[in-house]
């Protein structure tokens, strides 16, 4: 980004260099939580409702899982991905594909301990109902998901939150390369490093306002549904 | 339903698919923060790309941490200034040739109020010896990085142990040049920093330069390509290309062009055979 300017200016001009930025960052937070939702929601209603010894310690374990420090699953995912770790053959350490692995792997947990929850909660509503009408366990957790559908949203916005906010997962992962791993959060941190504060400052309300957006889009988006569904 | 998960696969193959593309002809460098953050790279990297097409993605770490990177075979070409870890890096067979580049210096900053008195020394040995001996608050990277290293070599030439003469006077922060010139600007405390990153970090606050010009500041940053017989995967055309570049007439008089406010950071010395 060129110097001695604010951030601002940068948005207020469209700044190619920021806009590229600002499109990673959603680009990679959104698909961890696509693949975090594909793996969480019917990993928590499984888990809600069936039963087997030991459960409540994956429960527990479950809900520390949320609070997986992002240092850590940068580090795990960089090891894996290293050209030396196991899976380095992949040729996937510093690109945004190990980025968004590494948020997946942090907002997993998120998406699937809250689940959980909100399944838990509403079964203890439809277990006599669903019971009555013989519906298989399959059935079940799909006819839990689908009532649940707009609770779970937060759930989601809960895990976008996590992605959105974190640096020291990807900027280990991803490297923070100029035009190509360069996120909101590495960027922020970036110029903090070069000691441009103002810039870093004004990075950091542009992406607050980019997280305030998606969740007033999420939020429409689940009245207008709801609206719908009656 | 299942149009809208079909949807979604498309649409995350599709961000796969994307950044899959942009790695064709490209090389990926680990190098130092400070040939990043002056802003050296922004500088070269366009010039290497318009004469060969090979996109240069820049990994800036400390220099421990890159030679790191390196012998991991995670990176194709090293940039990098400590010498010795250099050479130890290519002992080890993870590098192929040290090729020298070019040079800056180091310089001593603190605070304006100077409550060590050694500003317009010319003698960073007596300034530490000094430093020490007040117990003159001092920020360290302590982080292996070469600035690192070159800062605990000054101990060393000026008789300290720092391992055990170190005192709450010391501060190692474990962090970036950044970070230390911050920690440094927020609590009036002395740093050694590379003089490329000084000029172009923005956050000075109280701190000036307060010893410069020693030759034992002296500062040589070196290329190396990482060796493909270790790791099959590097990129050995490419990287080669980038390196011959740097050395080139063309790369050295591009690195000479490179100024801040009117003055020159870096020096190339590609033709030393001894830097």
């Amino acid at each position: 980004m060129p110097g001695d300017v604010s951030a601002l200016q940068l948005v207020l001009t469209g700044d190619p260099a920021l806009l590229a930025i600002v499109r990673l960052s959603l680009i990679v937070s959104l698909s961890a939580v696509v693949l975090a939702a594909l793996i969480g929601i019917p990993f928590g209603a499984a888990l809600a409702l069936i039963q087997f010894p030991g459960r409540q310690a994956v429960i527990v374990v479950l809900n520390a899982l949320m609070g997986l420090p992002p240092v850590v699953v940068g580090l795990a995912v960089f090891l894996a991905l290293s050209r030396a770790g196991p899976l380095g053959s992949w040729g996937l350490l510093f690109t945004p594909k190990a980025m968004v692995i590494a948020q997946t792997v942090l907002v997993a947990p998120i998406i699937a301990a809250l689940t959980r929850q909100t399944i838990e909660d509403l079964w203890l509503e439809y277990r006599d109902e669903l019971n009555a009408m013989n519906v298989g366990p399959v059935g079940r957790v799909a006819t839990l998901i689908w009532d649940a559908r707009f609770s779970l949203v937060t759930a989601l916005l809960a895990g976008f939150g996590r992605a959105a906010a974190e640096v020291g997962a990807i900027i280990i992962v991803g490297g923070n390369i100029d035009g190509f791993t360069r996120t909101m959060t590495t960027a922020i941190a970036l110029e903090t490093s070069k000691g441009d504060l103002p810039l870093a400052v004004g990075l950091g309300m542009v992406l607050i306002v980019i997280v305030i957006a998606v969740n007033a889009l999420a939020w429409t988006a689940r009245r207008a549904g709801e609206r719908m569904a009656g | 339903m299942f149009t809208r998960r079909l949807l979604m696969a498309i649409a995350v193959s599709a961000v796969f698919a994307g950044s899959a593309f942009a790695q064709d002809k490209s090389i990926l460098v680990a190098s130092t923060t400070s040939t990043q953050d002056s802003g050296l790279f922004g500088h070269l990297l366009p010039m290497f790309k318009d004469k060969t097409g090979i996109d240069v993605k820049v990994v800036a770490q400390g220099t421990g941490q890159a030679i790191d990177t390196g012998r991991r075979g995670d990176a194709d070409v090293l940039f990098v200034h400590a010498k010795a870890a250099e050479e130890k890096f290519l002992s080890e067979g993870f590098g192929v040739k040290r090729y020298p580049v070019m040079y800056n210096d180091f310089v001593l900053v603190g605070p304006k109020s100077d409550p060590a008195g050694i500003k317009g020394s010319k003698d960073i040995v007596a300034a530490f010896k000094t430093l020490k001996d007040k117990g003159i608050d001092f920020i360290s990277r302590g982080d292996k990085s070469g600035t690192h290293q070159a800062e605990l070599n000054l101990w060393k030439v000026a008789g300290i142990d720092i391992a055990t003469d170190k005192g709450p006077w010391y501060k190692e922060i474990g962090q970036g040049m950044g970070a230390a010139l911050n920690t440094a600007a927020a609590s009036n405390a002395y740093v050694l920093t590379d003089r490329a990153t000084w000029l172009s970090f923005k956050n000075k606050g109280e701190l000036v330069i307060e010893v410069e010009g020693d030759k034992r500041l002296f500062n040589q940053y070196g290329v190396m390509l990482v060796n493909p017989a270790k790791h099959p995967n590097v990129k050995q055309e490419f990287g080669q290309q980038f390196i011959d570049w740097l050395v080139s007439s063309e790369g050295q008089k591009a690195i000479a062009d490179f100024k801040i406010n009117g003055e020159q950071l870096f020096y190339p010395n590609a033709s030393d055979p001894g830097a």
